[in-house]
């Protein structure tokens, strides 16, 4: 049976239909979540894509935290449900509580729109299963609220837990803290990443199509099956 | 009852009792303020003093109103006429000039079932005079697009200004009823080491960085350019494209007498009211008035909402017309719509959401607020319209219907304000065929040809080409571009620093768009008529480097000041040879934008025209990029290199030197190269192009080796003829491309078929640019020359 990956639409969302069309070309039937409906229509794994949901007043993803589709989203999460924020996204993740740290602006203070190598340190997600341990791969980092920190203790325990999904294979290029581009919860179901997987499917619109590993990992992971 | 419609919680107000979209009828719960000028009060009292003046009116105009309504106007008539007939909305200094876009127009056969005119690169749906020009591209897909300035707002306050220059073209684009898809930016600024410019450019950049990304366009190209002209003027210039399938063509109408007039969106503020100068002395807003912003104030979050609520009613088959508030917000866009349609409209101004409740009826019909949409709906669907915008929390409210009493009637507190028949305020506005008089210095410029300047040696020219990357004009241009989100949406096949943007429109099939703007100040200001020209020309030419066929023209035309003759001259010959050009092309301009009053004291800026032009791409697989590829790949320039060095980078930027002729118009020439490049793309003939342009030939090769794929590929040439001329004239209708492995004999038989000529230049490969008998710079130095340069002015 197809694997259905839900997409959920914020008001703001922008990469939405970017994120259905990789869940598409891996081979998956992208499903439109709406931000305003409990449900998650049986998916069996979601994606919260890139955008400025609710304009990212008051604080990017402190809104979109309250929209009625997380009261569904947030413990089927933590029951194990394959759940990728990618930007926006990973923002309103650990907005949720769903993933430790934050994110904040990049130092510069300015938008970033960059092709970046970034290092994929935990093959053990869902989401990065198709990749080797170490594997390099560019994406196209493109945010202004782009730098992932948390404090000293519980950076300590992503590193030592091997939490830290992808780091900047360059170093970083927007302040994130032991330049982490993508962290996971404990269990690793829940992925946060920055830069956008989904830009980069197809040499044609985007680097390459290094990304596309994301969502075709998604296919053989035992909770999407 | 309230006598306020709106005020907090009104998008709530459309699922309450009082119906659909909140309309409460007319309110007559209080009486008139004493202050509000009415048309009965006005008919009694004809001799009151109106502050026209203060509104940019001319007495003639004035008495010209007062004709029209056989009365005086009333205070808020004055004002919905004192916008409508300004400058930026009337066009009544250009209007006479621009009259040639259609007249001009190229015309090939008939037209298909009367529903366009048959161009260049397909059906022309709707042409000038709707808010964009809409263009068959094929497969049942149609494109608009349109260019327009945001100049002085944006050197008012650079990030809001800029800002909402971008807001308000893609609404442009929205009311043609197509999806936005993409933007670009044409920028100019005073000297780049100017204190100002340090306030200015990176001001304008974040308020497009700002605005374009969080409402979710790329941002795919443009221009960057400085120039002491600029200083206090600079050019802020967005262009928006969108796509639509032809069936989903909006017309800008109010027609059938009961269909409801909706307005959606932003609630109206007092911000961008006619600017702080026109209301200090005006008495519509009192000791209020010196502390409202003349600059609008943009929400891309609501935009991106009233983009895709937009969307959905038109899919919903619920607009029977529709139109964006922009400059002159609900004035115009009532006036504009009623005028359309032939019919009448009678619109309740207690009815419109504000956002200060302490608005006067002339201000909310002069306000600017962003964000805002007016939308004509049949009553039957008034109620699925309401559930499509809560759905997207778009505020929207009935303020009125449409009549066919053929009059634009307003009224407030249950009084009339506004009775005017709209044709007067939207299309019979004031036309002046201003004097036009060529400068008495022209002369002289021309005379003082690029001649006698000295020119480098053999010795000299690798440190001319570093100067010239070094020159914040050509240097590279990442620290801006990096702002801009240019992958959004997933289609983006081409973005800056490429020649043009491409677009994919259709995944499926390959189907495609190209845009690229240009303009060249310096050009212009020796020859506004041939400035115009190629400003085209490179356009047209950045476009045909992508393998694209250009299809149709966008162009703002930016200038001084209309009562100035000289100015007036140059926008004359500026239209004159846009005109001309387009109609030789085949490439229709399908709307635009006019700037006029850019200038400080009496100095005018260089008459700056901007062309956009649009082509399309049967297959954007097939595009060409800039960057070479493949070590051992032959490289040749396709096109006549003469000695043009009038108003050239190599002139300007070593020399400081204006004077002489721009380069010579070859359009015959342009056509034909752009007729070899999209049937080499096609056919795979070629694996890279870059149009020649600033710096010539020089430049163009640092950057397609700076450009190259996977990453930097250094090039052997060597040069026929003279190589200062071979490397640094500005000759048009060039291009220096790679030769993809076996296609040199189909490249240079197709050239001959369309009589290109064709020059071998060497091969790429190596890390250095090596020019035989003059230079060979490693790439590294040419790309630290260009790298630094915005960085370290800019931080």
């Amino acid at each position: 049976m197809t694997t259905r990956v839900g997409v959920v639409t914020f008001p703001g969302s922008l990469d939405d239909r970017d994120a259905a069309r990789a869940v598409r070309r891996a081979g998956a039937e992208p499903v439109p979540l709406w931000h305003g409906d409990r449900g998650l229509r049986g998916v069996d794994a979601v994606i919260l894509p890139g955008g400025f949901s609710y304009g990212d007043y008051l604080r990017c993803g402190a809104i979109a935290r309250f929209a009625p589709v997380m009261a569904g989203l947030v413990p089927a999460a933590r029951a194990g449900l394959p759940v990728l924020g990618i930007c926006n996204g990973f923002q309103i993740l650990c907005e949720a509580h769903l993933l430790p740290g934050a994110l904040t602006h990049n130092t510069g203070l300015r938008f970033i729109d960059r092709e970046v190598a970034v290092r994929i340190e935990h093959d053990g997600t869902p989401w990065t299963s198709g990749y080797r341990l170490d594997q390099e791969i560019t994406v196209v980092l493109k945010s202004g609220q782009g730098a992932y920190l948390a404090d000293d203790v519980t950076l300590a325990r992503l590193e030592a837990e091997g939490q830290v999904v992808a780091r900047y294979a360059g170093g970083s290029p927007n302040g994130a803290a032991h330049d982490i581009a993508a962290v996971a919860n404990p269990a690793g179901n829940v992925v946060g990443i920055m830069p956008h997987p989904e830009h980069a499917i197809d040499p044609l619109t985007g680097p390459g199509s290094d990304g596309l590993g994301f969502f075709t990992s998604v296919l053989s992971a035992p909770a999407a099956q | 009852m309230n006598t306020r419609a709106a005020g907090p919680g009104a998008a709530a107000d459309a699922t309450e009792s009082r119906g659909p979209l909140g309309h409460r009828g007319v309110p007559g719960g209080s009486p008139p303020q004493a202050s509000t000028d009415t048309v009965a009060v006005a008919a009694g009292t004809p001799d009151r003093a109106q502050p026209y003046r203060e509104l940019g009116l001319t007495e003639e105009e004035y008495l010209r109103i007062r004709g029209l309504l056989g009365r005086r106007p009333t205070d808020p008539e004055l004002a919905l006429y004192s916008v409508m007939w300004s400058e930026h909305c009337s066009y009544k200094s250009s209007r006479v000039h621009l009259r040639q876009f259609a007249d001009k127009a190229p015309v090939k056969g008939d037209s298909e079932g009367g529903t366009g005119r048959r161009v260049g690169g397909g059906t022309l749906l709707a042409g000038i005079g709707h808010n964009a020009g809409v263009v068959d591209i094929g497969q049942g897909y149609a494109v608009t697009f349109k260019v327009e300035s945001h100049n002085h707002p944006s050197y008012v306050e650079p990030f809001q200004g800029a800002a909402t220059g971008v807001g308000g073209i893609v609404r442009d684009i929205l009311a043609m009823g197509a999806r936005p898809v993409a933007v670009l930016d044409s920028l100019r600024f005073g000297p780049a080491d100017a204190p100002d410019t340090a306030r200015v450019l990176p001001g304008v950049v974040g308020g497009i960085s700002f605005y374009g990304n969080c409402l979710g366009l790329p941002n795919v190209g443009g221009e960057l350019a400085f120039d002491p002209c600029y200083a206090g003027n600079p050019l802020v210039n967005a262009l928006c494209v969108g796509v639509m399938r032809h069936e989903d063509l909006r017309v800008a109408a109010a027609r059938g007498a009961g269909n409801k007039v909706v307005l959606f969106g932003a609630r109206t503020g007092p911000d961008g009211i006619g600017g702080a100068s026109v209301l200090a002395s005006s008495p519509f807003g009192g000791g209020e008035a010196a502390k409202r912003p003349s600059v609008q104030v943009g929400d891309p979050f609501m935009e991106k909402l009233l983009v895709e609520c937009c969307l959905e009613l038109g899919a919903a088959g619920l607009l029977a017309g529709l139109q964006d508030l922009g400059a002159a917000g609900v004035s115009c866009a009532t006036a504009e719509l009623a005028a359309a349609g032939g019919s009448g409209m009678a619109v309740d101004l207690d009815l419109v959401p504000l956002r200060d409740s302490s608005l006067a009826p002339a201000e909310i019909l002069m306000s600017e607020s962003q964000e805002r949409m007016m939308a004509i709906v049949e009553p039957r669907h008034v109620a699925r319209f309401a559930e499509i915008c809560a759905r997207w929390d778009v505020p929207a409210t009935v303020i009125g219907a449409v009549t066919g009493t053929g009059r634009l009637e307003m009224t407030w507190r249950g009084e009339v304000v506004v009775d005017i028949a709209p044709q007067t305020a939207a299309s019979q506005g004031p036309v002046y065929d201003r004097p036009a008089v060529r400068p008495a210095g022209q002369d002289a410029l021309a005379a003082d040809g690029p001649a006698r300047l000295p020119r480098p040696g053999p010795g000299e020219l690798a440190g001319t080409l570093l100067a010239l990357l070094s020159w914040p004009d050509l240097a590279d241009k990442t620290w801006v571009t990096e702002q801009y989100d240019r992958h959004v949406l997933g289609n983006t096949v081409l973005a800056a620093p490429e020649d043009a943007g491409v677009i994919r429109v259709d995944e499926r099939t390959g189907l495609g768009v190209a845009l690229a703007t240009d303009g060249n100040g310096r050009y212009s200001r020796l020859d506004p008529y041939a400035g115009a020209q190629l400003a085209l020309a490179e356009a047209y030419r950045n476009v045909a480097a992508t393998g694209a066929r250009p299809a149709a023209v966008t162009n703002c035309l930016n200038f001084g000041s209309p009562e100035d003759p000289g100015v007036m001259w140059q926008f004359a010959e500026t239209v004159r040879g846009l005109a001309d050009g387009c109609a030789f092309l085949g490439t229709p301009v399908t709307g635009g934008n006019v700037s006029f009053y850019n200038q400080t004291g009496e100095v005018p800026i260089h008459p700056t025209p901007v062309v956009g032009v649009l082509g399309v791409l049967p297959d954007v697989r097939r595009r060409l990029s800039l960057g070479f590829r493949r070590p051992g790949a032959r490289l040749v320039l396709l096109g006549r290199t003469g000695e043009d060095f009038g108003g050239s980078a190599w002139a300007w930027a070593v020399h400081g030197h204006l004077g002489g002729r721009p380069p010579v118009v070859d359009l015959a020439a342009e056509r034909a190269l752009a007729a070899v490049l999209a049937t080499a793309a096609g056919d795979g003939l070629l694996a890279a192009a870059h149009d020649l342009s600033d710096g010539g030939l020089a430049v163009a090769l640092a950057e397609c080796c700076l450009g190259g794929r996977p990453g930097p590929a250094g090039a052997q040439v060597s040069l026929p003829g003279d190589p200062f001329t071979m490397l640094f004239s500005e000759s048009p209708a060039r291009v220096v491309a790679e030769v993809a492995p076996g296609a040199e004999a189909a490249l240079a038989a197709l050239c001959q078929r369309h009589e290109v000529p064709v020059t071998g230049l060497g091969t790429v490969g190596g890390d250095r640019l090596e020019v035989a008998g003059c230079f060979s710079v490693a790439l590294d130095e040419l790309a630290v020359a260009r790298a630094g340069v915005l960085p370290a002015l800019f931080g």
